[in-house]
């Protein structure tokens, strides 16, 4: 393992990874009466797609040499979504916190994690999951990109090289139409789907180093920076309309008109 | 100065995806109401056929960036073109389509414009002069109102979720030229080739879903080969066929394909496609049970499905309790009619 | 009193609850074939099997409640997948933990630890299973070897195990039977050894159960673990190991087969209401919900007694006696809730119930545990002090690397 040096010549890695606590995806969220959202005592835990970054991270780790830094903004609750990622396999973790971000938006977000990468230094790749699924804007990880400056690829599928030395790598990234691939300079920002392979298992020596680590917390003083203005808000959270399930009967003369009104029908649903 | 409502024309090599259209669709809307016009954006290098075809979708006017630097898709190019265009020309708002490069680029100009991004909405309304968004957060389990601060505002639709206009090849308007704003040296990253996936869509994932049951092999009057005599050999190789015929109508739709475990276990189809309780718990947005009756332990794999539709020959079939639409009809020949009818509507014919 | 879990704990419980989620769909297709499900070397991987062994003897480093919890995730899923941490942890390495000298643990429970070598238990011979301490199996001494012969039968991993712990007679003349006994490490794989699946169970059908037959079988002396005579000591011991998982696991399948219970009485209606509803449905569901309480603390505080280095027997028998008891009425009632569906192995429940009725049999006969409780009421069974005394946990010690 080389150590860096001024020139930045290194042949390992420095990689980081924001995650973040989301309900469980089995957890039944409503609005109650006072119009807040709650899942009732389903747990927290970290956000699916965040699972899958992690995994990617700690392989891209495995291929290169280096280091894997979880990040995560967020009270206490965020230690979940920490925790796991240790158990994983992350070298550490760092929580950012501050009573100034008890409101967010994706751009406010991404202006509180550039200043985290900026404030680790000398870091390589940030990993993003695709979305977070509470919010499911998917809209923080090229935000990040734009304000640090960096190369952004979303949604990659593969790394076909990384040249960490050189600053060079090249990626498979899924689009509508295929797989567009893509050569980019280091550092650089991605976001993962599910094509890295399903997020190990925690080993239980991770989850006793996880359980016992202490996990240092920044607040925007650490970082610098003033509370980011919060632009997007949502005034309003409703329970989706409850519809009656009454089946409606498609009929016809021949199997053709049944089918044409079937189809229609099913257009207008918006389901496809 | 009436107000622009931008609407970025998403396209793969110089072919506008569908969901832009449906974007000028909805820069309309906004611009009756807020009083403007609607502006297509279209980046990229030779685009005039997607410009004119903005025009004839109603866009009044059309902003151009066209460039080399602009021929594939990258978000750095994209991203500061755009951005610089909006800041030249200040647009009130400006709509993409979301899809992969449209939620990005909508992302990215939210970040150099220090604009709110209000992502992937279903529904759009104007009250007391201001945008009121409507978008799905939980996965869908809740759906929210969202509204942004400032000038511009970035929003994002959801695919299919707003009208596509009818197209009017006589409209035209006026072209206005911008320039790419980075130079191909300023630019990180390079595009190497293209390429395209494999496999087929996974049961558990798939957002729509057609399956077969046990009424998939009934059908008497098909013959089978003269070296098939069996009758439990037949009534299989009917079920593979009537199989085939799903998978083709699961093809036309990007769906997956679903069996009852009566199905399988009749050997029709191997295991790794059967839902119910012994098999995959399923949630997508649409399930087409074909030929399955819907006993309590297949609901307990799909009964989460957005939209039921069932075609069974029996009307007392329970899978028609949790259907939302229902065939009383035989699947050999409505699946493919449904098929045919989906080939057209869909653009595939 | 601090009844809460540890943040490890929960860990713990949140991984191996995946894995037996995933197990699953193969244990039902293993289950309806009568074959043993191929999980081992997947537990062996994800270091389950190494759950109740420190870290410098190749296992986790987890402590003794832990090894209750992984056994109720695991038996949440089906026994099987308990039955191997029961022999192989606890019938076998756990004893060579406990009684083993340093080399036999170097050279035995560091590989069993690391799930490199599979352990199991044989005790039980096909006259004698409650009545222990009149085994016929012979263990002749001949120089620097015992020379083993006879049957075991009813052996969990018989025929995937690489070592077993096998008690024999080594003096028949003794005064009093049980202190005729020896106990071994063997090697599965020794001359002499055959070995066979028994098919045709009630239960634990994606499981492996079988014989051993030694037929002069030669074991070094080295191999013996204690002393000549303390074999019924030692295999008692071995039993409190085992039962311990077992009361945990079915623990599991109460849980198991209470949240089947509820999910299904949610979802299923008769007399135009859900069946949870009706109040003989709510009596079912009920005792499944108080039953699953009382065994998880009986068998917590068997884990807290063995940490803190305390004798656990009383504990441990009561809670397996308890919990297999109560798992079995749980199942019964389970299929009972599900009605006609609950007869066919769509549902999981019917196995739940196959499964269950052979714990009330196996680790002690629920029989022999009513004795052992009363006894222990009455002041005819005191615990008196072993020789060697099962390791306490100690967290520094425990996780020490190699």
């Amino acid at each position: 393992m080389n150590p860096s040096t001024p020139n930045g010549w290194r042949c390992t890695l420095k990689i980081l990874v924001f995650v973040k606590v989301t309900p469980d995806t089995a957890a039944t969220v409503k609005v109650d009466e006072a119009g807040n959202v709650t899942w009732g005592d389903a747990p927290l835990v970290l956000n699916p797609w965040d699972e899958y970054a992690v995994e990617a991270a700690l392989q891209t780790k495995e291929a290169h040499g280096g280091s894997v830094t979880v990040v995560s903004m967020g009270d206490e609750s965020a230690l979940e979504a920490i925790r796991r990622a240790l158990a994983m396999g992350c070298n550490d973790a760092i929580r950012i916190e501050d009573p100034a971000l008890a409101e967010d938006d994706s751009l406010s977000t991404a202006k509180v994690l550039k200043a985290v990468v900026e404030k680790i230094g000398d870091v390589d790749m940030v990993f993003f999951g695709r979305q977070a699924i509470d919010g499911d804007t998917g809209l923080t990880p090229p935000q990040t990109a734009r304000l640090l400056g960096w190369p952004y690829i979303g949604l990659v599928a593969a790394f076909r090289e990384i040249d960490p030395d050189g600053g060079q790598f090249t990626a498979e990234r899924t689009i509508e139409e295929g797989r567009q691939v893509l050569s980019s300079r280091l550092p650089a920002v991605v976001s993962v789907a599910k094509d890295f392979g399903e997020p190990r298992y925690p080993s239980f020596m991770g989850i006793r180093k996880a359980a016992r680590a202490k996990v240092p917390v920044w607040s925007l003083a650490d970082l610098g920076l003033e509370a980011p203005a919060v632009k997007v808000r949502l005034p309003e959270l409703q329970n989706p309309p409850k519809r009656e399930v009454v089946c409606e009967f498609i009929e016809g003369d021949t199997p053709e008109e049944i089918a044409e009104k079937l189809a229609d029908k099913i257009l207008a649903e918006k389901v496809l | 100065m009436s107000k622009q409502i931008w609407a970025y024309i998403d396209h793969f090599k110089g072919e506008p995806l569908m969901p832009s259209w449906e974007a000028i669709g909805a820069a309309q809307m906004l611009a009756e109401k807020l009083g403007g016009e609607a502006v297509a954006v279209i980046l990229g290098n030779g685009m005039d056929a997607a410009v004119q075809a903005a025009f004839h979708y109603g866009a009044a006017k059309v902003i151009v960036a066209d460039d080399a630097t602009l021929a594939d898709y990258r978000p750095e190019p994209y991203a500061e073109t755009l951005a610089a265009a909006a800041a030249e020309h200040n647009p009130a708002v400006i709509l993409f389509p979301t899809t992969t490069r449209g939620r990005e680029l909508a992302a990215m100009a939210g970040a150099a414009l220090d604009a709110g991004v209000i992502a992937d909405i279903i529904d759009m309304d104007v009250v007391d002069g201001k945008i009121v968004t409507t978008r799905p957060v939980y996965a869908g389990k809740l759906l929210a109102k969202a509204v942004a601060e400032g000038e511009p505002q970035i929003i994002s639709l959801r695919v299919r979720a707003f009208a596509k206009p009818e197209a009017d090849e006589s409209r035209s308007g006026e072209v206005v030229k911008v320039a790419a704003a980075l130079s191909e040296d300023d630019i990180a990253t390079k595009v190497v080739e293209y390429a395209t996936t494999e496999g087929g869509v996974s049961l558990t994932e798939a957002a729509i879903i057609v399956s077969g049951g046990r009424g998939v092999s009934n059908n008497p009057d098909l013959a089978p080969p003269p070296d098939i005599t069996d009758e439990n050999e037949i009534e299989v190789w009917r079920a593979k066929q009537g199989f085939k015929l799903i998978g083709e109508l699961a093809e036309t739709l990007g769906a997956a394909v679903g069996a009852s475990r009566a199905a399988v276990d009749a050997g029709y189809i191997p295991y790794e496609h059967q839902v119910g309780q012994t098999g995959k718990v399923v949630s997508p947005d649409l399930y087409i049970a074909c030929g399955i009756s819907g006993a309590i332990q297949h609901q307990a794999g799909m009964r989460n499905s957005k939209v039921i539709v069932a075609i069974n020959t029996d009307p007392e079939a329970p899978i028609f309790k949790l259907a939302r639409y229902g065939v009383v009809g035989d699947l050999w020949k409505i699946v493919p009619a449904l098929n045919e009818a989906f080939k057209k509507k869909l653009g595939k014919a | 009193m601090d009844f809460a879990l540890t943040q490890e704990h929960k860990m713990v419980v949140d991984m191996v609850r995946k894995f037996a989620a995933e197990a699953v769909p193969i244990i039902r297709e293993y289950d309806r074939k009568h074959e043993p499900a191929p999980l081992l070397p997947r537990m062996a991987e994800l270091g389950i099997l190494g759950v109740g062994i420190p870290v410098k003897y190749g296992g986790q480093g987890l402590d003794y409640i832990s090894l209750g919890l992984v056994c109720e995730e695991l038996e949440y899923a089906d026994s099987t997948l308990r039955v191997v941490m029961a022999v192989h942890m606890g019938l076998c390495a756990q004893t060579i933990f406990h009684w083993g000298t340093e080399e036999q643990k170097q050279q035995y429970l560091v590989p069993l630890a690391q799930g490199e070598k599979i352990g199991c238990g044989a005790f039980t011979e096909p006259g004698h299973g409650s009545d222990f301490a009149h085994i016929q199996m012979s263990a002749r001494r001949e120089g620097d070897y015992y020379i083993l012969n006879g049957e075991k039968m009813w052996i969990s991993l018989a025929t995937l195990a690489d070592y077993a712990i096998v008690t024999a007679r080594t003096n028949p003349e003794a005064e009093k039977p049980h202190r005729g006994l020896s106990t071994f490490i063997v090697d599965l794989h020794s001359p002499g050894i055959k070995r066979g699946d028994i098919k045709g169970k009630l239960g634990v059908r994606a499981g492996s159960t079988g014989w051993i037959a030694f037929q002069d079988v030669k074991v070094p002396v080295e191999n013996r673990l204690g002393e000549e005579g303390e074999g019924f000591k030692i295999t008692m011991s071995a039993f409190d190991r085992g039962r311990y998982t077992v009361a945990s696991g079915a623990v599991g399948l109460i849980r198991a087969a209470l949240d089947a219970s509820v999910r299904y009485a949610r979802e299923r209606e008769t007399f135009g209401v859900p069946i949870g509803r009706h109040q003989l449905i709510k009596q079912k569901i009920a005792r499944m919900a108080r039953d699953y309480e009382m065994g998880r603390l009986l068998y917590l505080e068997a884990g807290w007694q063995m940490n803190q280095g305390l004798r656990a027997t009383r504990t441990t028998s009561m809670a397996k006696w308890f919990a297999t008891e109560a798992a079995f009425q749980a199942a019964n009632d389970a299929v009972q809730i599900h009605g006609a569906y609950g007869f066919s192995d769509e549902y999981d429940v019917e196995r739940f119930f196959r499964n269950a009725r052979g714990s009330i049999i196996y680790e002690g006969s629920s029989e022999i545990h009513t004795l052992i409780q009363a006894d222990y009421a009455l002041g005819y069974r005191r615990d008196k002090p072993l020789r060697v005394e099962l390791p306490p946990y100690d967290p520094e010690a425990w996780q020490e690397e190699l």
